[in-house]
């Protein structure tokens, strides 16, 4: 197997950051843990941009992963992260399956709009259901890592790990499946439907596919976050949440699994800047953001650091 | 049997008020292809400059019913002031773009008006309520009905969603720049081609719609406190209306209206932990049974 420059540059990041993590202090610590965890959810996203299509309600499977996860905490009683993480992956997994059967053979708004109508069903529910917590939510907190009971410090660096580990993880594989035959057909299915059919490749089965990948790494982004904050609530697939994917994935562009991830980044950190400083003109700061990003950089951020190398 | 007749009372009042926020919507997607996520702010901004007219007259001691002028005021103003200025300062440089991008433009649109709306008004909740506690929806009173007690402000909802959905369709089926309108919606090059001004028609819809948005936001405030975020909330159930009925399309709207209506009245009276949940179950369902809404497919004609 022979390594392109994006994964091998993933594979010295991750060696990296778990090599500095002793080094870093805790406000960069959780910073760059809330931005890994947005940025799992936004390479789903991206997939699903790559694909020609916006959903408008992905909180429904940040959502349902982070609930999977604080499931596994209270009702199951075993609070271990990897189990956290793998409840959600699966409980997203086959939602997304199933609600892919439908969203498959949608496009454009209506993709939207029945994304969203399903994010808001799971609100709906969440938010008048007492026994988890209603608008409250409740609190989770991981106790072990497979099996390894962690404690104070330890506790911290295993939720950093497992957060580095599995956001790299899921852009190294995103990044091989994008490079592979059916990867590139994303674009393909962007552009022209109709060609990719006479291709002989079947576009229905290849957006279902994508669905559920995204829904996955929504899911598993849920579940980090969940275990990095400890507290989970119906926000979470409230559509302002959703939005706020929907922006970061403008914002970063599809260019390569380092958008969604760098995009994350810059969004957390002018965030806790902006919520410091200036927290009523933060949203303003984002729309006005928004729109100069798609009048000027369609590719979005990416985009400036491909023209500043030509390939 | 009471019941029943509660519920069915409770559906038309609500329906009457997403008929009011919906139509806007609905007329700006017909004619624009448009789906404005900034719709929800412009229904905040009718409600917000609703309590500022309505407390400043309060505060000045003029008859409490002169409150009813200063809600239609505050629907006017912002509806001439934000209408033309979104529609002129950025939506005209994105037409001909692709129906997502101009939903991604108007949810930057929201973001910005959100903030806009807690810059002027702040983050506390506010009433339309006089220094003696007089509001518009206490100047009008009770009546009963089948040993029930409703407020008489919700005749007003009724009547004003009614004669809204009547004047509309009478603009769009018997007026010349009704028909205008129609021929801009069928095919917008060859209306341009024969001489329509488009571009003018898109503005005076846009700021139409925006009218409207702002005639629901500023009908609303007096029952209930006027607090952030709450065009957030109501845009996704305008959402779930105009999708239901058929996006663009007008009798689409009412229909949506009502069956939302009516299914929220239902859920609340008989099992309201699942309120929320229905409204967006019917959303669902409309979408997977007909991806276009009811009042779609073969039907040509929108609006």
């Amino acid at each position: 197997m022979k390594l392109d420059r994006t994964s091998i540059a993933i594979v010295v990041i991750t060696v990296a950051l778990l090599a500095a993590a002793p080094a870093l202090p805790r406000w960069a610590m959780s910073l760059l843990n809330v931005s890994l965890c947005y940025g799992t959810v936004v390479l789903g996203m991206m997939l699903l941009m790559r694909t020609g299509l916006v959903s408008f309600g992905h909180g429904l499977y940040y959502c349902l992963g982070a609930y999977a996860a604080g499931t596994v905490d209270q009702m199951l009683k075993i609070p271990d992260m990897a189990l956290m993480v793998l409840a959600g992956a699966a409980a997203t997994g086959i939602v997304a399956a199933i609600l892919g059967l439908l969203l498959a053979r949608y496009r454009d708004i209506f993709f939207a709009m029945l994304s969203l109508a399903f994010s808001m069903i799971l609100y709906g529910l969440l938010v008048k259901s007492s026994a988890l917590g209603s608008t409250d939510g409740f609190n989770i907190s991981a106790k072990s890592i497979f099996g390894i009971a962690v404690v104070d410090n330890a506790h911290r660096y295993a939720t950093f790990g497992i957060t580095v580990v599995l956001t790299m993880l899921s852009a190294f594989l995103l990044n091989r499946y994008l490079r592979s035959h059916r990867g590139r057909l994303a674009e393909a299915i962007r552009d022209n439907e109709l060609r990719v059919e006479y291709m002989g490749a079947s576009v229905r089965t290849t957006i279902h596919l994508h669905y559920v990948i995204s829904a996955v790494l929504a899911g598993i982004g849920g579940a980090l976050m969940a275990i990095n904050i400890g507290h989970i609530d119906p926000e979470m697939t409230y559509w302002p949440q959703s939005g706020e994917f929907v922006f970061i994935a403008i914002l970063s562009g599809t260019g390569n699994v380092f958008a969604p991830i760098g995009g994350a980044l810059v969004f957390e950190t002018i965030r806790s800047f902006a919520y410091e400083y200036s927290p009523n003109t933060w949203q303003m700061v984002l729309g006005i953001t928004m729109l100069i990003v798609m009048i000027f950089l369609p590719g979005g951020l990416w985009s400036l650091l491909q023209r500043r190398k030509p390939a | 049997m009471n019941q029943l007749f509660a519920v069915l009372i409770d559906g038309i009042v609500y329906a009457s008020w997403l008929f009011i926020i919906a139509v806007g919507l609905t007329l700006i997607y017909g004619v624009m292809k448009i789906l404005n996520i900034a719709h929800g702010s412009l229904y905040a901004l009718g409600a917000f400059t609703a309590v500022s007219f309505c407390s400043a007259w309060f505060n000045h001691n003029y008859a409490a019913a002169g409150s009813f002028a200063m809600l239609a005021a505050a629907a006017v103003v912002v509806g001439l002031i934000f209408g033309p200025l979104i529609e002129r300062g950025l939506l005209r440089f994105m037409y001909g773009k692709d129906e997502v991008v101009l939903v991604l433009v108007t949810y930057a649109l929201f973001l910005i008006l959100e903030d806009v709306i807690k810059l002027v008004w702040g983050v506390d909740p506010l009433l339309v309520q006089g220094p003696n506690g007089e509001t518009p929806y206490s100047v009008l009173g009770n009546f009963e009905a089948s040993g029930l007690s409703y407020p008489y402000y919700n005749l007003v909802l009724v009547g004003v969603a009614v004669a809204t959905g009547a004047a509309l369709t009478w603009v769009l089926t018997r007026t010349r720049n009704g028909k205008l309108l129609i021929a801009v919606i069928h095919d917008r090059e060859m209306s341009a081609a024969m001489g329509i001004d488009v571009g003018r028609t898109y503005f005076v819809t846009f700021t139409v719609g925006a009218m409207l948005a702002a005639v629901g936001g500023a009908l609303t405030a007096p029952t209930v406190s006027v607090v952030t975020g709450m065009g957030a909330e109501v845009i996704v159930m305008a959402f779930a209306v105009v999708v239901i009925g058929g996006l663009g399309s007008l009798p689409g709207a009412a229909l949506g209206a009502f069956i939302v209506g009516m299914v929220r009245a239902a859920s609340i009276h008989y099992k309201p932990e699942l309120e929320l949940f229905s409204v967006y179950l019917v959303m669902a369902v409309v979408l997977i049974v007909r991806p276009k809404g009811l009042f779609s497919g073969a039907e040509v004609r929108k609006i």
